[in-house]
């Protein structure tokens, strides 16, 4: 339809279905398209609308997916020629997410992803996608789905039907494992959860909705970083930074449009905190982030859910909708004067979208490939600009900050971390699920609150694939920041995941070194090439009956020193913590 | 302080250590310009003075005070007083490593300089298992101008950049995949002519490793007749149009082979068109 009208974008010949057409036409409104042409060309038209429009890229292949099963050539086509993006590029796009092909599928069914990471590993994952093939359903084995505490996991990626997850039951009330075992038990983040109704504004504000944002209008932006910083909040999301740091950082950039972004990605093998917040509190992560904003000065909100997340995905957009009716988004949040609105984008399947910069290269219509650091997000964040990213974790958090003080917010957790955290148990304990405690609680604690290990627990994986294992001699360790790093281990995302002696820890490791090995961006060499070469060397130990010979031990260590020390990104980083710390306690290596 | 020559503009200077000695560059100059300036040669790969930065390769890493990790000295702005490390342990290890990784996946038979850099750091490819994983595509000849051989690919970037926002604007190749499976890439892999190509060079003049490679030069490789050390270059100015590009002409036995531009030309950075690069060809002809 475009095609000829922009002499510097070149299309292969090959054609959109009118399905396709009407898929893109649906998301990307003419009025977002790059060039308006006709009379309003020469206005809207050139670069920097395209730089602008260019966010649509995403949503548009989503659309391009759910339609044909595939991005086709002749979809891409269309997309392309609507927001002005180099079919090149867009390929390499689409190429790089598990929830895209670029090939034709040859079929029209539905696709099952099946997770065969850590605790759907031990819960018979392989089984159960064998199973699914066996009735003839389509599978894709892949990476964690964020469903641990309910092993092995499906997503179900539709054909001519939505996505979803069997195992979710919308219309039923949820029951938090916690509340169930103790109905009097006090929470802050997970007070609702189970309580309120997860669709309905009215429900939220009867159960304290938005009590905390009225308090922060009342006082001040400058008034709730303060609070924040007095209460000493530090980040849920796995890197721990101190969160008034980073909002007084976007606050002080005056002059330039300014973002937050909520990182819904959660894709740590292990995690699935964030899913039951939203799933089942879906309000609260809007009221957390136009409380980010309005502290912050920033307009623009963003929610960067992962793909897999159908029924969050779908509360959330609810409950953005009808905080839009009710005056809570849009031009004067709440009387305040304030503009905000949020915007939900799907992520498409890539663990690597959740480290932020990455999040953010994914959300403007690039690959989802980590920037160098610095510069900071908190001065080139999304498309350059000021953003503040934030875990929904911590987000919630500083609603209970604002609502309540600082000093009730120290009341619990520790001096140098105060407040309390959500673990995710999963894996062999008898109440798999997500639990709020104290932070300085110890793991012996939270796994009781869990109904205790099954069997005899070989090693607990903390903080996930990213994390390390501890044997079970670490029960008494305080869950803190500070405690934890002392032991050679980490929170992370605060996954404790439970292993018990019948695992087999070989087939184990070598699945987790398999997860690095798929999510990696391969943008740079210590981490593209390390992760492959530490899986090879884990194929050959345990074809080798498990065990590791001294120089392939050395060639582990010397890969994880680089890939820790050159590497660009976190993942990076983390690729050879629970490999080496599953040597280092004897769980692999050894020959049986 | 000072002046510099060219713009006449004042430009805050800042000292850094290097390796104990203390060095004075620029403000906004890059840990490697501050080496360069200091004489300390440092390895690069997907570094080229007239492309921005990606940092993805990761052999010119450094030590830097006060980092967790080491730095790409290629994209770190200076700090004063920056206290920087450019031969630490940890550092030969580093680049020692990255050469390694390269090496085991990559056929580096003809990247000159990667080799140089692997022989001095000491690279030993012998400990990675014979049946490893390596790159493994046919060699794309859809044309006479140029061909790819991505078994070559060290992913650098460079191409992409030189042929997007850093020099051609015409965006026909990508990185396309993840991970490992890392390819550049035109959309669904269409042939090059097909694609948005319009068949500048510029991809191939900063290509490092030969996996871009001037069909004319790739012939006589093929044919064993490559022989750098008989051929002249004789610079010219190329008179297809006015803008006055530099052409240097690389000439064996009293034929053309391949046409470059310096990089440090003040009209073509190293770039040119395809009147420029290939004109000769269908002079030749
Ligand atoms: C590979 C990788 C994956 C990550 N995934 C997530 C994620 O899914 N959710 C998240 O909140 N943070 C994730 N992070 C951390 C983010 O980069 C960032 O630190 C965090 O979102 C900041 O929010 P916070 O300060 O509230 O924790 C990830 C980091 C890395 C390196
Ligand atoms: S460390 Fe890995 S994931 Fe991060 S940028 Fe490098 S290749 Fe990509
Ligand atoms: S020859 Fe020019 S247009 Fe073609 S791929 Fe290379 S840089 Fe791009
Ligand atoms: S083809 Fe050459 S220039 Fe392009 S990424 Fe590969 S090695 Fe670098
Ligand atoms: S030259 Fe600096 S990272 Fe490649």
């Amino acid at each position: 339809m475009h095609r000829g009208l922009v002499a510097d974008l070149k299309l292969t010949v090959d054609t959109s279905t009118s399905d396709e057409r009407a898929a893109v036409d649906a998301v990307i409104s003419p009025d977002d398209h790059a060039v308006i042409h006709e009379t309003e060309r020469l206005v809207r038209g050139g670069t920097e609308r395209r730089r602008d429009r260019r966010h649509l890229l995403l949503p548009g292949l989503h659309a391009l997916q759910a339609t044909a099963g595939w991005i086709s050539p002749g979809g891409m086509n269309y997309l392309c020629a609507a927001l002005q993006v180099p079919p090149a590029e867009a390929f390499g796009v689409a190429s790089f997410y598990e929830l895209f092909r670029t090939d034709d599928p040859g079929h029209d069914q539905s696709v099952h992803h099946v997770c065969m990471d850590t605790s759907c590993h031990i819960a018979g994952a392989e089984e159960f996608a064998q199973q699914l093939e066996s009735e003839g359903k389509q599978v894709h084995r892949g990476p964690c789905l964020g469903q641990c505490e309910r092993a092995p996991a499906r997503f179900v990626q539709g054909r001519n039907e939505p996505d979803h997850v069997p195992a979710d039951v919308p219309d039923e009330l949820f029951v938090l494992p916690q509340r169930a075992a103790d109905p009097d038990v006090e929470l802050r983040l997970l007070q609702r959860l189970g309580v309120v109704d997860p669709t309905s504004l009215s429900s939220y504000r009867e159960h304290g909705g938005y009590v905390a944002l009225a308090r922060a209008v009342e006082i001040g932006p400058q008034a709730v970083i303060d609070a924040v910083r007095a209460a000493g909040l530090s980040g849920r999301g796995g890197a721990a930074f101190p969160t008034a740091i980073k909002w007084q950082g976007v606050a002080d950039e005056q002059g330039r449009p300014k973002h937050v972004i909520a990182n819904a990605d959660e894709s740590e093998p292990g995690t699935f905190k964030d899913r039951h917040l939203m799933e089942h509190d879906p309000f609260s992560l809007i009221e957390g982030l136009t409380l980010a904003g309005l502290a912050t000065g920033a307009e623009n909100g963003w929610i960067y859910i992962r793909g897999e997340y159908p029924l969050a995905t779908r509360r959330l957009a609810n409950a953005i909708e009808q905080c839009r009716t009710a005056g809570l988004l849009g031009a004067d949040v709440l009387g305040s004067g304030h503009r905000f609105d949020i915007e939900l984008r799907r992520g498409a399947g890539a663990y690597i979208c959740g480290e932020e910069t990455a999040l953010m290269e994914s959300m403007a219509g690039f690959r989802g490939e980590p920037r160098n650091k610095p510069p900071f997000p908190s001065t080139h964040g999304l498309f350059g600009e000021p953003t503040a990213v934030n875990n929904p974790e911590t987000l919630l958090n500083a609603l209970v900050i604002v609502e309540h003080g600082p000093e009730s917010f120290r009341r619990v957790g520790t001096e140098q971390s105060p407040g309390t955290r959500l673990f995710c148990l999963s894996g062999h304990v008898a109440t798999p699920g997500v639990y709020e405690v104290p932070m300085g609680t110890t793991l012996g604690a939270v796994i009781d609150l869990a109904g205790g290990a099954t069997g005899t627990t070989r090693a607990i994986l903390m903080g996930g694939a990213a994390g390390s294992f501890i044997g079970a001699d670490q029960l008494d360790m305080p869950l803190t920041q500070g405690d934890t790093r002392e032991r050679g281990t980490t929170l992370g995302s605060g996954v404790i995941t439970l292993f018990d002696d019948s695992v087999d820890f070989t087939s184990l490791v070598l699945r987790i070194a398999e997860f690095f090995k798929g999510e990696s961006c391969g943008q740079c060499v210590p981490c593209r090439v390390g992760v492959v070469r530490q899986h090879e060397v884990l194929v050959e130990m345990s074809a080798n009956g498990g065990a590791l010979r001294n120089d392939r031990n050395t060639l582990i260590d010397d890969m994880a020193v680089a890939m820790a020390d050159a590497s660009i990104c976190g993942l990076g980083h983390t690729a050879s913590g629970a490999v080496q710390s599953a040597i280092r306690l004897g769980l692999i290596g050894s020959a049986t | 302080m000072t002046k510099t020559d060219d713009h006449a503009e004042t430009v805050t200077q800042v000292t850094v250590t290097i390796d104990g000695t203390d060095v004075t560059v620029d403000d906004g100059d890059t840990i490697l310009d501050a080496c360069n300036a200091h004489g300390v040669d440092t390895p690069t790969i997907c570094y080229a003075e007239n492309l921005t930065p990606v940092n993805v390769c990761r052999v010119c890493v450094v030590e830097v005070e006060g980092n967790r990790t080491l730095v790409p000295s290629c994209s770190r702005p200076v700090e004063e007083g920056m206290e920087i490390q450019t031969d630490s342990e940890r550092v030969r290890h580093s680049r020692k490593m990255v050469l390694e990784f390269l090496g085991s996946g990559v056929d580096l038979s003809q990247a000159t300089e990667i080799n140089e850099y692997s022989a001095r750091y000491g690279a030993d490819l012998s400990r990675y298992g014979d049946d490893r994983q390596v790159i493994d595509e046919p060699i794309l000849i859809q044309d006479e101008l140029y061909i790819r051989d991505y078994d070559k690919c060290v992913l650098c970037y460079q191409c992409v950049s030189a042929c997007g926002d850093d020099a051609q604007h015409t965006f026909a190749i990508s990185v396309a995949g993840r991970g490992f499976d890392n390819r550049i890439s035109t959309e669904f892999d269409a042939a090059l002519p097909d694609s948005a190509c319009v068949y500048c060079g510029n991809c191939v003049a900063v290509c490092p490793t030969g996996a871009l490679q001037f069909k004319s030069e790739f012939d006589l490789r093929q044919a064993d007749n490559w022989r750098e050390e008989d051929q002249t270059v004789t610079t010219t100015v190329c008179s297809y149009c006015g803008v006055g590009c530099n052409l240097e002409l690389h000439v064996q036995d009293n034929e053309i082979v391949k046409v470059t531009s310096p990089v440090d030309h003040s009209v073509t950075h190293g770039n040119l068109c395809i009147k420029g690069r290939f004109g000769y060809t269908y002079v030749g002809n």
